[in-house]
């Protein structure tokens, strides 16, 4: 077998007392395409920023072709070839994308041409048939692109090795299956690529080897054309037995909680980013919305929950009209709330469990009296909610920002269902958790539903919204495309929609 | 060999933040005493001389209260704002605006007895101050201006108009310095009987411990803490944050006003022309240092005080009088660069591999 061009041995990293990576092996060969595999937390990242010179490693070696190298700066690690897309793309979007790749190269000249710059960099996007206009401004592109001009940055600078993290997040179906095709070609002339990920097709269909990695540990390496679901499962997730949350066939009722018609809104850069949207929500029911991420669900989940400002059409919850009523009018008539950025947005990380979860409830009668807070059923309740909800934490005066993402999102969970809402929106409520934290988030959804809760479930994982949704709304460029039964909805329909074609 | 690195760390005491602010007060200490040997003096003799000045003797600590009463309400009207992320640099013109106001009441109010008319003095000079900032807090509130522009500029402003009227239409006959008369003596708040400490230190402190409660145990304090760590998280519980705005700024700045009602009524006696004499600012340094608790203002503020009077004695030795004001700023400035070891602590570690 051919020589490793990197190999990494019994890499150990700690966090304070956390041990991110504990002993962990690693080579990648020329010419292959090597997945890293994993829950979120796994220690994929961290390995790999420490592969990159972010993080270095408390103990263990780096061998770069047979060498024992040390990687103290993302800079070296550039210059031995190592690079690196982020999932955040770290592109200046009104800078066009040849000045954007020129800026990442370590002798920019003082003065530069455009002409010439941009005919160097549409050669190498022609070589690996990338296929990005280099004078294109970056803001302009699409997100796949963006991906393709991070991916030129690294070629241009000579990159032998590529690091891509989760590459296919954000990116549609056929958008991902294109990428892969690029990183196959780039693999076929003999350089190195790393993927990390946590889809487990994916990685079998497009990798040439897989590792995957378990608390900080490699649980398992293996070919691709060795690996089975059943091995990588039982690698991911452990020997825990993985029983999926499907929902019983369910009749809901028909009474109608919330109903949007004609929804018009505008996003930050105040561009129309939701478009005459319509659909109703039954008591009891769960209502999915597919989409690629950024196709306007944030706009309108914060629409409906009366955080920015509705420009036409008309919400109403249990038969009132909400519109153009205030936040807390919208709380206090029972919606609630889990927003995607739940550490920004839904928690104040710096404060304490019991000061998360009053957050929305300080002034009712349960939690203060004459604008005294009730401290001791404060403490209560919190504990109450680690029981309850098996929320794992240091203590209910630790900050919240100190918690794991899973843990974080079933307080926020339980918070906002116990203010009893009619109408329950969640926007992406597992992402980036695990899968205990995943199938236990589930089950509260589920639970509530059964209570007669509307659920309003925004997510891009077609999987979840197949075994949540009663009913399934598919955005693309903010239009609703089409609204369907589940048992009448198939992945290749819905996937087709939210590339945006007509059915 | 050993290398040394930086860790960030994750968790952090009240203990420990309160420990790094003594040590870091030490370092600048330290820095001070090289500028004060550079100038040519013993830094030794010049520390223990205003040490023992300031605070070991009774008429040093007196003196130290006295002067600490408007850093203190300065300091916790500051800090109040601060809490919720405003910028209110105008503590020194909302205090003059209150010492007016208070000496207004005097001129012009109606007669009361003893106490309503001290309580009524004392809401006055708190609503001037309230009056100053809420002309800052109204256009923050409704229209985003910058707070800390506004109630820069408004300082300006209110001292100005402070020197104009102790000049000019309230000033004492007979005087050559811009001043009014002396307050009659039924506003003089009184001493403690047998301390010879105005009575206005006790009610500043229960300011403080009222606000400390105000912070931890209710519903308004609680949005405050929220607006002030995550304003996107207090939209997103429909807290509403103009009101606060109001709120806040409005306490912040009658707080501040307050400091013109003590001096006036236990202190000097008299609405005098640079009255503020920079308390305003001063009592922005003092919130930060006591991290805007109201209990560590009073005890900083005390602190501070004493410095300020104690170089008064050493300029004897002909040491300048400014050395207080350095002594301050370096303090300022390096507890709070210290603050970096709140948040990272420092690894010796084994030198790793040599790279190719």
């Amino acid at each position: 077998m051919k020589e490793p061009v990197i190999e990494m041995r019994n890499i150990t990293k700690r966090f304070g007392d956390v041990i991110a990576n504990e002993n962990v092996n690693l080579s990648l060969y020329p010419g292959e395409i090597h997945a890293l595999l994993g829950e979120n937390g796994a220690g994929k990242s961290t390995l790999m920023n420490v592969l990159t010179g972010i993080y270095r490693p408390n103990s263990g070696e780096i061998y770069y072709h047979g060498k024992k190298v040390s990687i103290r700066s993302p800079k070296q690690a550039v210059d031995m070839g190592i690079g690196m897309v982020h999932q955040h793309f770290r592109l200046i979007p009104p800078l066009s994308v040849a000045e954007n790749v020129f800026l990442y190269m370590p002798d920019c000249k003082k003065i530069l041409r455009q002409k010439e710059m941009e005919e160097a960099i549409d050669a190498c996007s022609r070589e690996f048939h990338l296929d990005v206009d280099a004078s294109a401004k970056v803001w302009q592109l699409s997100v796949g692109e963006q991906q393709r001009v991070e991916i030129i940055k690294l070629l241009y600078r000579g990159a032998d090795i590529l690091i891509l993290d989760e590459p296919s997040a954000v990116l549609t179906a056929q958008e991902a299956v294109e990428m892969f095709k690029v990183l196959r070609k780039m693999a076929d002339s003999g350089k190195s690529v790393i993927i990390i990920s946590h889809k487990m097709n994916e990685v079998m269909q497009n990798a040439d080897r897989i590792t995957v990695l378990k608390g900080g540990r490699v649980e398992d390496t293996m070919e691709a054309a060795d690996a089975t679901i059943d091995r990588l499962t039982r690698a991911v997730v452990g020997d825990r037995e993985f029983v999926p949350q499907v929902r019983q066939n369910r009749t809901f009722t028909e009474e109608i909680v919330l109903q949007a018609e004609g929804l018009s809104v505008k996003n930050d850069k105040g561009l129309e980013a939701v478009r005459n949207v319509s659909f109703t929500i039954h008591a009891g029911e769960i209502f999915g919305i597919a989409g690629v991420a950024g196709n306007g669900q944030k706009e309108l989940t914060e629409a409906i929950a009366g955080l920015r400002k509705i420009q036409k059409g008309k919400v109403t919850v249990n038969g009132e009209d909400l519109t153009s009523l205030s936040v807390r009018k919208h709380i206090d008539k029972g919606v609630s709330f889990i927003p995607e950025d739940r550490l920004s947005m839904g928690l104040v990380p710096s404060l304490d469990m019991a000061d998360n979860m009053i957050l929305k409830h300080f002034g009712s009668e349960k939690f203060s009296r004459r604008g005294i807070l009730k401290k001791k059923v404060m403490d209560e309740t919190a504990a109450s909610y680690i029981e309850r909800y098996d929320i794992k934490t240091a203590g209910i005066h630790s900050p919240v920002g100190l918690m794991s993402g899973g843990n974080q999102q079933k307080l926020l969970i339980a918070r906002e269902v116990n203010g009893n809402p009619s109408l329950l929106v969640a926007s992406y409520p597992v992402r980036g958790l695990d899968i205990g934290a995943t199938e236990a988030i589930h089950k509260i959804l589920l639970e509530e539903s059964a209570k007669g809760t509307a659920i309003l479930l925004v997510s891009e994982e077609l999987d979840e919204i197949f075994q949540m949704a009663d009913r399934i709304g598919v955005m693309c460029d903010g239009n609703m495309m089409a609204v369907l039964d589940r048992e009448s909805a198939d992945y290749e329909t819905i996937g087709k929609l939210m590339s945006g074609e007509q059915l | 060999m050993k290398k040394i690195r930086l860790e960030k760390k994750t968790t952090s005491s009240g203990f420990s933040v309160f420990l790094n602010s003594v040590l870091f007060t030490g370092v600048a200490l330290v820095f001070c005493a090289f500028i004060i040997a550079a100038v040519g003096f013993n830094p030794i003799e010049v520390y223990s001389k205003m040490f023992r000045k300031a605070f070991l003797s009774m008429r040093g600590i007196r003196k130290a209260i006295e002067s600490g009463l408007p850093l203190m309400l300065c300091g916790l009207g500051v800090s109040i704002a601060f809490r919720m992320n405003l910028n209110n640099i105008g503590a020194e013109g909302q205090y003059a605006v209150g010492a007016i106001f208070g000496a207004a009441y005097v001129l012009y109010g109606p007669e009361l007895p003893r106490v309503p008319g001290m309580v009524m003095l004392a809401l006055c000079c708190f609503a001037g101050g309230a009056l100053w900032a809420l002309l800052c807090a109204v256009p923050k509130a409704f229209w985003g201006v910058d707070e800390s522009i506004t109630t820069l500029m408004l300082n300006y402003v209110a001292l100005i108009l402070l020197s104009y009227l102790c000049l000019g239409p309230w000033k004492a006959k007979g005087q050559n310095v811009g001043q009014t008369e002396k307050i009659p003596e039924i506003f003089e708040i009184p001493e403690i009987p047998g301390l010879e400490i105005s009575l206005a230190f006790p009610v500043v402190t229960l300011i403080a411990l009222l606000l400390f409660f105000f912070y931890r145990c209710t519903t308004s304090g609680y949005q405050i803490n929220v607006i002030g760590k995550s304003l996107t998280a207090a939209r997103y519980a429909g807290i509403n944050i103009r009101k606060n705005i109001l709120l806040v700024l409005g306490l912040s700045g009658g707080l501040a006003g307050l400091a013109g009602f003590v001096q006036y009524a236990a202190v000097t006696g008299r609405v005098q022309e640079n009255m503020p004499n920079n308390a305003g600012y001063t009592g922005i340094v003092i919130a930060y240092l006591s991290r805007f608790n109201p209990i560590v203002v009073i005890i900083v503020s005390v602190l501070f005080a004493g410095l300020q009077n104690s170089s008064a004695t050493v300029q004897v030795m002909g040491v300048p009088a400014q050395i207080a004001t350095m002594i301050q700023g370096a303090i300022m400035i390096i507890v709070i660069a210290g603050d970096f070891f709140q948040r990272y602590k420092i690894v010796f570690a084994e030198k790793g591999g040599k790279a190719s």
